[in-house]
């Protein structure tokens, strides 16, 4: 056992969630959404908890979460409705009725996507050729750009404009932004475009910054790719 | 140059990879030949490829035009490729589903209602290209808002987000539920 102990299989992302397991109950009990037995379900849905333990899958904290919301609505249950109360109670049960009618939702909406047909698993085009070529033929002399190399040769670009305007901050995070979805653009329609080539028509040193701020953001979010060529030293920037 | 514009067109397809828009078509025809002659010609394509049962016909995705193959033969095509078919997992595709309709959406929107963190997927969505940054929320921490991309509308094969395939209604929803074995 010691051997399954070491090694927890994580369930996240790939696997289902505490929303599914609960829809499994209510399926497997055949029962309403609008007339869950609570009792039943949470003594179960905390039995699949067990398994999963035994099991050693890597039980996330979500799931912790659905089993406590399950217990707290099981124990207002068990409260009489106040009478004096001239509020008309909602039946504890609808805090967990609404998420699973749009998670039911979700998932009707992921099948229909999964319905139609998809590109490359049942539609297919002619692969991208010379570019994708090109691409496949300078990977291997591209190399990935580190921050530091990035900032050595946005300092080139910059060097040579004047240094009097002082970043106004404020401005800036809008700015950043603005610039994102305008490289965005600019990369929808070329693929790729050299570090420098981004530069150009900035004269403001605060434009070039903001700039760079908004290459650095969309390398975070994954938006783009900087690679530099080993021979030439250029660094290119690739979308997707 | 009319009279084999049709051909034309295709020559352009079939060279182009990924979509060819009308727009793209008209800059490279030139100012003779008038938008409508182009949208003309390519529906006249896409009915000769339809009408000839070929292995491969004319798609309008993403605001754009490209030869695709047909769907009945894609068991030959992986078969010759020897690929495992590009598939999104469960999580994915929810999580997709909810980018794509509700857009623009914040992550913790999409957590909420699937119940899961989905920092993960977020992060596979993006590398895949489906989904992209559409700006912050005016909220405090200015959360990030997602939206699909163009790659999600071609991979799809969607002309726009508008033709995404509309929703069944709840009461529908609890007597066919999704993957299920039982019938209530």
């Amino acid at each position: 056992m010691t051997m399954t102990e070491a090694y927890k299989v994580q369930l996240k992302d790939v696997f289902e969630g505490p929303m599914d397991l609960l829809v499994h109950l209510v399926k497997k009990n055949d029962v309403d959404i609008y007339d869950i037995p609570i009792a039943i379900i949470v003594e179960q849905y905390l039995g699949y908890m067990e398994i999963m333990e035994e099991l050693s899958l890597e039980v996330s904290g979500d799931f912790l979460v659905m089993a406590a919301s399950l217990m707290h609505i099981k124990s207002r249950m068990l409260i009489p409705a106040e009478q004096d109360n001239d509020e008309e109670t909602e039946d504890p049960r609808m805090e967990i009725v609404r998420p699973l009618e749009e998670f039911l939702r979700i998932r009707n909406a992921a099948d229909k996507l999964s319905g139609l047909s998809l590109l490359d698993r049942d539609i297919f085009c002619r692969p991208a050729t010379e570019e994708m070529t090109d691409m496949a033929k300078d990977l291997r002399s591209l190399r990935p750009v580190g921050l530091f190399e990035l900032i050595d040769a946005f300092q080139r670009i910059a060097k040579g404009i004047s240094k009097e305007h002082l970043v106004d901050i404020t401005k800036e995070m809008i700015s950043v932004k603005q610039k994102i979805s305008e490289l965005m653009e600019i990369l929808d329609e070329k693929k790729d475009i050299t570090f420098q080539e981004l530069f150009i028509g900035e004269h403001s040193r605060e434009m070039l910054i903001i700039t760079f701020l908004a290459v650095l953001e969309m390398i975070r979010l994954n938006l783009i790719r900087v690679m530099q060529h080993a021979d030439s030293g250029i660094i290119r920037i690739y979308g997707g | 140059m009319a009279d084999n514009l049709k051909a034309i067109i295709e020559s352009l397809l079939f060279v182009t990879d990924g979509a060819l828009s009308i727009k793209r078509l008209k800059s490279v025809l030139g100012d003779d030949i008038t938008v409508q002659e182009i949208k003309e010609a390519v529906r006249g394509l896409m009915v000769d490829y339809e009408a000839e049962k070929r292995g491969f016909i004319l798609h309008e995705v993403a605001g754009g035009y490209q030869f695709r193959t047909r769907p009945e033969y894609k068991e030959w095509i992986v078969k010759l490729k020897q690929l495992s078919p590009a598939r999104l997992s469960r999580a994915a595709l929810e999580t997709l589903a909810v980018i794509a309709y509700k857009q623009p959406v914040l992550r913790t929107d999409v957590e909420h209602l699937r119940g899961v963190d989905s920092s993960g997927i977020f992060r596979t969505l993006l590398e895949k290209d489906l989904i992209r940054v559409l700006g912050r929320k005016d909220l405090p921490g200015r959360p990030i808002l997602y939206g699909t991309t163009r790659r999600f509308l071609e991979v799809f094969g969607l002309r726009e987000l508008g033709c995404l395939p509309s929703l069944d209604e709840m009461e529908q929803l609890e007597i066919s539920w999704p993957s299920g074995s039982k019938s209530s």
